[in-house]
């Protein structure tokens, strides 16, 4: 599904711009930066004059009526010297970082412009500058530059290039791959052209945030080399020499110091606020569009109003027991998920009823966004807020688990099996410490203990050498290794129920089978129970006692697995049967496929959720929803089905 | 995903597990060697890359021409530039890192007796920072995934942004200005006592802790909603053990990449923050001695600077070794 997104719809810059000044960030920083270029035009005509009078009569003055700011060892006023300063201080940063764009762009291209060997050298030596922070390079040039404004903007320029080349480097390594530039190089255009015409266009936007961002970054250290002394130089000044010589007298004229300090602060905001805010408006820009139905993305745990006081633990007295049978593992009545999206409240499971009886294996199938995965966590108490879960009932091995913490219940007698083995173990800790903490927490094991029974289930789900396993870490494992291992996990406690998720999805073929296997083996073992969310029909058959169809956040048939291909009525499970291939399948013929898309929990009809792609669709199937009755809901269950549907449906 | 890419078909064998750390410290420590030599024949060529003779401009104008090329001579400027780059680097090897123009002294001298100060300062700030951001981060992450508490999130988020924003030496300056002139409660220059390293250490430490604490809380957030904290969750530990035995240590070797970048600007960093508060370290030694031209004693302190950004980055990646196994594996 997300390789299918839309790719992100490309807007000239001119079009972003209203949206930017829509956010307050952008408001703000544009309104700074207007603030102070429009002081870096204005402030040197209206009071360069009043800036530069000397006054032997106000000399070192503190904040008068006169001089709110006070006065210099010449009695000039600091606060017009402050307003004055801007035009310099900004145009020293600008020029600083035109120079830093352009020789980092030269370097970040280099690749492209002077072909990969010339560039792999410039890249190792843009690398090895970038370790180095920019006012230490800066310093450097300034040895040689000298101190001065030239010196300055050549040293904080040159400092400034390595990171914008790494910079250029990273977009253009995104860019140089895509087909177009290939197509490009192949007609025979020209590097610099391509660098132009081509390369230079995609990579602005990001280009221009971090060249305005920069920006900010060269005026703090341009006022940073001013107030070393090493800047500007007087009679000169700029922000960091009115610091510098304010500094002295902080105690007589705080603001002598302060002020110009406090237009650094402000100049160096408007710069960055509004890079930030156009980074921002790129961004959201790229990633509209995603759709919320990526169930499987969302996780979570307790009802907000289901009380459950966390850390407490469960004591028996806590646990009351439900009138549920005793056989029952798990036993499930109008089970509902909620998920809060921007559009609205959005219910991926609506109303699910199912029961797991001991030592019983229940599949559960239907495609993705059918809500089957949100139903496994939340039976297995795993999502959390935002997500709620509420229930009619939900009870596992006879305890309510709306109410009440059952930590030790649900991490001893329920065990989880993901869908991905490489990404469901912490890839920094050790296999064998992974397995035994749970029991070590739960059941109260020694370190050694816990490790022995680690070592024990490990060898139980035939891992070999299961002691030298142990130590080692989840890459050194194989993916079928390691799912067998999360079994294992499972096992270190004493499962009731084992709530596997698409466990063989992502395993090799050769893989499955042997996972399957051992869920097989363990069921038999110890009478566990086996909760299968799949995709896949002939697993769930060939796996689980009975199945359960999912469609759009309901259960719409509950059948035994054995009458998946004879006796199911609804016309969904008959279509998902239909579309999964057999050995005497004619595959001269297309496969059999379900016409029509899942539907979109957040766009429910009236009506059975499914009428819009059943062949047996009548009216009353597009006004009513029907209830799951005697196993099955359908108002037409069983109907023979038109012939050879899903073959018109492709053709 | 990070854990996506290479899926190992077979495990290697564990007796490769030594040889995996010797290739990682001969890659690493062919990586520095390299960045040294880089470093010190930058800081060898500075002084003639300097536009014009460096002697006339240090000694300047009125010096006599006797004086200039007797100071050439003792420099060894009159030699080749390849015989003076060996002299440099055989001189470098024992320790030997030439004679300041101006006081005349060995610049290794100097260089001993003001590095401490620094060090202690850059040393202290890093440890507030990570001590301060380390936590903060992860609480802030916890408390506001999913949406949750927006109100803390825009807290943290406008108040990181701006102390992020201030640069040290401004910083450093209001802090001045607010605890040692307004309040009077701690002094504003010097080094004397415990006391005067509060106002250097906050000066240096805020901006980086603002910044890592940004860091921490994105890549918390990120691991948080990674396959095996769900795993974690599903072994039903208790939420400390969760996010501290779990999250944590993933959350921290991504951003240690960050946080080491960090640590070198902080060190840099000491150069403004000294000058603000007369430290006697060797951030005024180095802005003296370019005011001064005095470039031998340039020479050394932008190399001591250097080796210390080096010696951080280095650091930081033996720590993500240790953390984090795959990154020993190699990268690309």
């Amino acid at each position: 599904m997300p390789a299918r997104l839309p790719a992100p719809t490309r807007r000239p810059a001119s079009a972003r711009l209203p949206a930017i000044l829509r956010t307050p960030l952008g408001v703000t920083g544009a309104a700074l930066l207007a603030l102070v270029l429009v002081t870096a035009v204005l402030a040197p005509l209206l009071w360069g004059d009043a800036a530069e009078a000397v006054d032997t009569a106000a000399m070192l003055q503190g904040p008068s009526a006169d001089h709110w700011a006070g006065t210099d060892n010449l009695g000039r006023d600091l606060l017009f010297r402050t307003l004055v300063a801007t035009r310099l201080s900004v145009a020293l940063a600008l020029a600083a970082t035109a120079l830093a764009v352009t020789v980092g762009l030269l370097l970040g291209t280099a690749s492209l412009l002077l072909g990969p060997r010339a560039g792999r050298l410039v890249t190792a030596g843009v690398n090895i500058a970038v370790a180095f922070p920019g006012l230490l390079l800066a310093l450097s040039f300034a040895v040689i530059f000298g101190v001065g404004q030239v010196g300055s903007v050549l040293a904080i320029g040159l400092s400034g290039a390595p990171a914008f080349a790494r910079l250029c480097q990273t977009l253009v390594a995104g860019v140089a791959t895509r087909d177009y530039l290939a197509a490009a190089r192949l007609a025979g255009v020209g590097r610099l052209r391509i660098l132009l015409r081509h390369v230079l266009p995609d990579v602005g936007g990001p280009l221009v945030v971090n060249v305005t961002i920069g920006a900010g970054g060269a005026l703090l250290s341009f006022a940073g080399l001013s107030f070393l002394g090493l800047g500007v130089q007087a009679p000169a000044y700029d922000w960091g020499r009115l610091m510098q010589d304010g500094l002295d007298r902080i105690y007589l004229d705080p603001l002598a110091a302060l002020l110009p300090g406090f237009a650094v602060v402000v100049a160096g905001l408007a710069f960055n606020l509004t890079g930030e805010a156009v980074a921002r408006t790129f961004s959201i820009d790229s990633i509209s569009g995603v759709s919320l139905l990526a169930g499987g993305a969302l996780r979570t745990r307790r009802r907000p109003d289901a009380g459950g006081l966390p850390g407490q633990d469960a004591t028996p007295s806590a646990d009351v027991p439900l009138d549920a049978g005793p056989d029952l593992v798990l036993d499930v009545a109008d089970l509902v998920v909620t998920v809060p999206t921007p559009a609205g409240r959005v219910r991926p499971v609506r109303g699910v009823t199912f029961q797991v009886a001991r030592g019983e294996a229940v599949g559960v199938v239907g495609e993705s966004g059918s809500g089957k995965t949100l139903t496994a966590l939340a039976v297995a108490r795993l999502l959390e807020p935002p997500t709620t879960v509420t229930a009619r009932r939900l009870s596992f091995q006879g305890r309510d688990l709306l109410t009440g913490d059952h930590r030790t219940l649900l991490g001893t007698e329920l065990a989880m099996v993901f869908q991905d083995p490489a990404s469901s173990f912490n890839p920094v800790r050790r296999m064998g410490g992974q397995l035994a903490e749970g029991a070590r927490h739960h059941l109260g094991l020694s370190r050694r203990q816990a490790r022995d029974r680690a070592v024990d289930r490990l060898r139980s789900v035939r891992i070999g050498d299961p002691d030298r396993r142990a130590g080692q870490y989840p890459h050194e494992f194989s993916g079928g290794m390691r799912q067998r291992a999360m079994i294992g996990l499972g096992l270190m406690g004493s499962p009731a129920l084992i709530v596997a998720d698409e466990p063989t999805t992502a395993l090799d073929v050769t893989v499955q089978r042997q996972v399957l296997d051992l869920l097989a083996e363990v069921r038999e073992r110890d009478a566990v129970a086996l909760l299968l969310i799949s995709h896949d029909v002939s697993v769930v058959a060939d796996v689980c006692d009975r199945v359960l169809v999912m469609y759009a956040g309901r259960v719409v048939e509950d059948l035994p697995a054995a009458g998946l291909a004879t006796s199911a009525r609804h016309p969904y499970t008959r279509a998902l049967v239909a579309a999964v291939p057999h050995l005497e399948t004619d595959l001269d013929r297309p496969l059999a496929v379900i016409p029509g898309r899942p539907v979109d929990p957040a766009d429910l009809a009236a009506g059975c959720p499914f009428a819009p792609r059943c062949p047996l669709a009548d009216a009353r199937c597009r006004a009513e929803d029907p209830e799951l009755v005697d196993g099955v809901a359908c108002w037409r269950p069983g109907e023979d089905l038109p012939s050879a549907v899903p073959e018109e449906a492709t053709a | 995903m990070p854990l996506t890419t290479p899926t190992p078909t077979a495990a290697p064998p564990a007796g490769l597990a030594p040889h995996r750390w010797l290739r990682f410290a001969v890659r690493r420590s062919g990586r520095l060697l390299v960045s040294l030599w880089v470093l010190v024949t930058a800081a060898f060529l500075m002084i003639h890359l300097v536009p014009g003779d460096p002697v006339r401009a240090s000694l300047g104008p009125t010096a006599s021409a006797e004086l200039v090329a007797a100071r050439r001579e003792s420099l060894g400027l009159d030699q080749p530039l390849w015989v003076q780059y060996a002299t440099y680097l055989r001189d470098l090897l024992t320790g030997d890192l030439g004679t300041s123009f101006g006081s005349q002294l060995p610049v290794a001298d100097t260089i001993a007796q003001r590095l401490p100060a620094t060090a202690t300062l850059a040393l202290l700030a890093f440890l507030v920072a990570v001590l301060v951001a380390v936590p903060v981060g992860v609480a802030v992450a916890v408390a506001t995934r999913r949406g949750r508490a927006p109100r803390t999130e825009l807290g943290f988020a406008s108040t990181s942004v701006f102390l992020a924003t201030i640069p040290d030496f401004l910083l450093a300056v209001a802090l001045v200005w607010v605890f040692g002139v307004t309040l009077g409660w701690l002094p504003i220059a010097g080094q004397d006592g415990a006391a005067s390293f509060v106002l250097p250490v906050l000066a240096l430490a805020v901006g980086p802790a603002a910044v890592l604490a940004r860091i921490v809380r994105v890549e918390m957030l990120a691991v948080l909603e990674t396959d095996y904290v769900r795993t974690a969750r599903a072994k039903r530990l208790p939420p400390a053990a969760v996010h501290l035995g779990h999250a944590l240590p993933n959350a921290v070797t991504a951003s240690l990449t960050l946080g080491g970048l960090l640590l070198g600007q902080l060190v840099a960093g000491t150069v403004l923050v000294e000058s603000v508060f007369a430290w006697p370290g060797l951030g005024s030694t180095v802005v003296e001695s370019i005011l001064a031209k005095d470039y031998p004693l340039v020479q050394g302190t932008v190399l001591v600077y250097g080796v210390g950004v080096l010696v951080v980055n280095t650091m930081v990646d033996v720590a993500l070794a240790v953390l984090d196994p795959r990154s020993t594996i190699g990268e690309s």
